[in-house]
């Protein structure tokens, strides 16, 4: 429930406040969001598996960020940074379809 | 959670293997765990989530907004440089296509210059070979001669003379009677009077002509000219200079039907 509502709060807080996004940061906010977002899709599987962890959510959220930005940001040194962002983009992309279907399977039995 | 993020990431189809077993009673479960963690409960670990699913929300919202107000600001080196070739190419070809558009409007400009040219020179043309044809009226600067003729004793070789006279002092349009006097006119002595190309005049006869009025006039003045013939004829002729001659009498030309303009030929 709280996090529900920090997400809403945070959602307001963005259209309010208009923030612009650094330059450095430029690059890696689109794929840690990306990363959260898969967080947050197996916290909420968690959640109807039972096995939700606070402190386990945490860290996971935050090692997604860390990592996808870290990937990015290697890639962009290596002159593939625009492939190895699809590249994770495309995989972080599947393990949402997944979890979200697991969360489907769980919600309404199909 | 995050081993079963960590684990779902690993194995996507491990959570189909897992599924078949549940039913009704999963779902039933897994709604009453939904319900049961919607409980707000102010533990440290639930309000750590809450604080970073308000950071995510925060950054989403935040990208998006920014990848719908940004240009081309914040893309990588190697898209700008592809972006930057693009428009080189695109640059390029449309110059081309404009230098091409170009020549083509400068063409069609000089084009349409050199119609006109042609267009008003052959205009003039016209106009001068109508007056000299006799197919268009004229006006200008002339004489008007008039000859009493009360013994019928002007004859029309004394009337050629008199064309003849003024076509040499430089007439350019000459009318005689009602009757247009061109080239290919014609002056004869029919039964009932002079007739010139088949129309019979009546004395007195009026001779109007364009031209020079001074050299008109002495040229028909001159000693053994023409008043002096007609003076011996017991007629007269009176010549005058209005400012204005005009002369509306017409002729028209036949199409020729054998003969057809050569083509020039190109120096």
């Amino acid at each position: 429930m709280i996090a529900l509502i920090g997400l809403l709060v945070g959602v307001a807080a963005g259209f309010l406040l208009e923030p612009t996004v650094p330059v450095w940061l430029q690059p890696y906010l689109p794929i840690a969001v990306v990363a959260a977002l898969d967080a947050l899709f197996g916290g909420f599987r968690a959640v109807l598996d039972g096995i939700f962890d606070d402190r386990v959510f945490t860290v996971s959220f935050l090692s997604n960020v860390v990592v996808a930005a870290l990937i990015v940001y290697l890639g962009d040194q290596l002159g593939v940074g625009s492939q190895l962002s699809t590249g994770v983009v495309v995989v972080l992309g599947i393990r949402i379809f997944s979890n979200a279907a697991a969360i489907r399977r769980h919600l309404l039995g199909a | 959670m995050s081993t079963s993020v960590d684990n779902s990431g690993g194995t996507p189809a491990g959570a189909s293997v897992a599924e078949p077993p549940r039913g009704v009673a999963g779902t039933a479960a897994a709604r009453r765990r939904l319900r049961h963690t919607l409980r707000p409960r102010a533990s440290r670990g639930q309000l750590l989530a809450g604080l970073l699913c308000a950071v995510l929300g925060f950054a989403l919202v935040t990208q998006v907004r920014q990848t719908q107000q940004e240009g081309i600001a914040s893309l990588r080196q190697s898209d700008l440089v592809r972006i930057l070739t693009g428009l080189n190419d695109q640059s390029s070809r449309l110059e081309s296509e404009a230098r091409g558009l170009e020549s083509t409007r400068q063409q069609l400009t000089s084009g349409s210059d050199t119609a006109q040219a042609a267009e008003a020179a052959a205009r003039e043309r016209l106009d001068v070979l109508g007056v000299l044809t006799g197919t268009s009226a004229a006006q200008g600067p002339g004489i008007d001669l008039v000859i009493q003729d009360p013994n019928q004793a002007v004859t029309a070789a004394v009337l050629l003379d008199t064309l003849q006279e003024l076509r040499d002092a430089g007439a350019e349009a000459i009318q005689l009677g009602d009757v247009r006097v061109v080239a290919s006119s014609h002056v004869v002595d029919g039964k009932s009077g002079i007739e010139v190309d088949g129309t019979p005049l009546q004395a007195p006869y009026r001779l109007r002509a364009i031209g020079d009025p001074q050299t008109m006039a002495a040229a028909l003045d001159i000693p053994g000219g023409v008043m002096e013939v007609l003076r011996q004829a017991g007629a007269t002729g009176t010549v005058s200079r209005p400012a204005e001659v005009t002369i509306d009498a017409l002729t028209s030309l036949p199409n020729p039907r054998y003969a057809s303009p050569a083509p020039e030929k190109s120096p």
